[in-house]
């Protein structure tokens, strides 16, 4: 049974032909949060958005939306969710009101009602007064807030959203997630979203890494970052395998090489950087300490830099 | 607004299909460049075509009753299957992308039944067929086309019947394609063979026997034989050699509610 969660993944597996885009996926979103799907592209992201929104049907496995099956009840999962897509489903030749009305008829909403749901709407996105403007000739920012505007039209709790920052400027990105926190918080909105930004995922309430098909870490960004615990130091230098071995034994500690570097998780970093400039003078070129970050969470379980990953 | 004000979603067809069909119009009409290629092309393509082949037309075939014509004449019929044809091929062309990452995501996305997107999608498109191909009639009247009252809706609900017919199967063929380039591949090797042996350039009766099997397969010869009995209900017109009325009209609507009932399952299976 799927409980009270807003999305309930069990076991879900899909398969392009012999690749294998999920594999074994389970994990619970909690409502009203913010859920981020997290990983380089090509990592199953957008195929579990796909099934999620009902457009495509997983090989095997469940997900319940809402408590109802994606599979079973396509139709029903589909009225209980707003959906927001990486590229703009809007049509640009329409002004915002007759895309949001055009929007509202397909999900039943008309007359009265649809009237105020959109003036709702677009004062809730600061676009009443661009209501009558076409949308091709809106802003990337604006456009987005029109595509937002549409997919919270009936009243949806839950909302899936693929890579919703796409072409926009850090500022309008910012703006977006406000936009989402504020709805999580007022209206008691779930969001799932997909991102390959890090600095996205940071300001999710959980977060699932997705690579290869597979979850490979899960948790708040906080809890993920403090489970790499203290300090990650990253050597630059010219001969990673050779220094990173004699790096382990005298310090007693493992240095992976990632990417031609040099990548140590350590209690505290600060203070072994200069014992190890001393120790290996004239070998390292750059030394850099900090505290863990997303990148650091997906190098720890991939063994891999993000975005060396990201080519399909 | 809170998620508790949230309205029982229940997605009325007709709604969803109007607002579909009326996106579909509102769209053309506001796009310049379409509304003159829709006007000129076939102009242009009746007048080139037509004038130059009418010495070879005259020329050539004896016996089957087309010859009696000035051959203008004879590809004005044609040409009004073209506009319908073009007009359908236009519209379900943008379906490909508007689908995979355009306006069309949202819609295959939202309660609408399927059904209602099909229909919704295919009045659209017939609408614009139908628009233009009775401007196209219009503009030929002048030229000394005879057309009664009578024969003028009989042709506009001929058209209004190919059209649905060629604009549910170019939705059937656009849907499951991911790419244009297919589609305009598919179009060239189904869709313009199908006009070009429907009687709209030459008849079956002069053509050779296996070409004239070809032509009586294919369904687009009704529409045109139906178009062209519509157009000269009195006879003459080169309609002597062309399959009957009431078998036009059955083969045209069969064919037509066949296509929107596959389009329908295409897009109901392939969300």
């Amino acid at each position: 049974m799927s409980g009270q969660h807003a999305v309930d993944i069990a076991d879900l597996v899909h398969r392009y032909g012999d690749r294998v885009a999920l594999d074994r996926v389970s994990f619970t979103v909690e409502a009203p949060s913010i859920f981020g799907l997290l990983g380089p592209n090509g990592g199953g992201k957008t195929t579990l958005f796909k099934i999620l929104a009902t457009l495509l049907r997983p090989a095997s496995g469940s997900a319940h939306v809402g408590g109802v099956d994606v599979v079973s009840n396509p139709a029903a999962v589909r009225s209980k969710i707003g959906v927001v897509f990486q590229n703009p489903s809007v049509d640009g030749k329409l002004s915002v009101l007759e895309n949001l009305h055009h929007h509202g008829m397909l999900y039943g909403l008309s007359g009265a009602l649809l009237k105020v749901r959109c003036a709702q709407q677009l004062d809730r996105f600061g676009l009443s007064d661009r209501a009558g403007d076409r949308v091709e000739a809106l802003s990337g920012g604006l456009r987005r807030r029109v595509e937002l505007a549409k997919s919270l039209l009936h009243g949806p709790s839950i909302l899936i959203l693929d890579e919703p920052s796409t072409g926009l400027d850090p500022g309008a990105r910012i703006s977006l997630m406000d936009e989402l926190h504020q709805l999580r918080d007022r209206d008691g909105v779930t969001c799932l979203l997909t991102t390959h930004l890090l600095e996205e995922a940071d300001h999710c309430d959980r977060l699932a890494i997705l690579d290869h098909g597979k979850v490979v870490a899960i948790g708040t960004p906080d809890a993920l970052k403090q489970a790499i615990g203290g300090e990650v130091i990253t050597v630059r230098c010219a001969d990673a395998a050779g220094l990173g071995e004699r790096l382990g034994a005298r310090f007693k500690t493992t240095a992976e090489v990632v990417d031609g570097t040099l990548r140590l998780e350590v209690a505290n970093g600060h203070a072994m950087v200069p014992e190890m400039i001393e120790a290996f003078p004239g070998e390292i070129d750059s030394i850099t300490v900090g505290r863990p970050t997303l990148e650091d969470v997906f190098v720890h379980v991939t063994g891999r830099r993000f975005w060396s990953g990201g080519a399909e | 607004m809170s998620s508790a004000s949230s309205v029982e979603v229940r997605p009325a067809w007709t709604m969803a299909a109007w607002s579909l069909w009326r996106r579909e119009v509102v769209r053309f009409l506001r796009q310049r460049s379409r509304i003159v290629g829709a006007l000129g092309t076939p102009i242009v393509f009746w007048l080139l075509i037509g004038s130059g082949l009418r010495e070879s037309f005259a020329a050539g075939g004896s016996g089957g009753g087309a010859d009696s014509i000035n051959y203008l004449e004879y590809f004005f019929p044609g040409t009004m299957v073209m506009i319908v044809l073009f007009t359908a091929i236009f519209a379900t062309i943008s379906v490909i992308e508007d689908r995979r990452e355009g306006f069309l995501q949202a819609v295959v996305a939202s309660p609408a039944p399927r059904s209602a997107i099909v229909v919704g999608k295919v009045l659209g498109s017939t609408t614009l067929a139908f628009g233009q191909a009775m401007l196209f009639l219009l503009l030929a009247i002048p030229t000394g086309l005879p057309l009664g009252l009578a024969s003028f809706f009989a042709v506009a609900g001929v058209v209004v019947l190919v059209s649905l017919g060629l604009s549910a199967l170019g939705l059937l063929i656009a849907w499951p394609m991911d790419s244009t380039q297919g589609f305009h591949a598919v179009m060239n090797l189904c869709l313009m063979p199908m006009w070009l042996l429907s009687g709209a350039l030459f008849p079956a009766s002069g053509a050779s026997p296996w070409v004239a099997w070809v032509m009586a397969l294919n369904p687009l010869t009704y529409g045109l034989a139906a178009l062209r009995r519509a157009l000269y209900p009195g006879g003459g017109g080169a309609t002597e050699s062309v399959p009957s009325m009431g078998v036009s009209l059955v083969v045209t609507l069969v064919f037509g509610l066949i296509m929107v009932a596959l389009a329908s399952r295409v897009v109901h299976r392939r969300g």
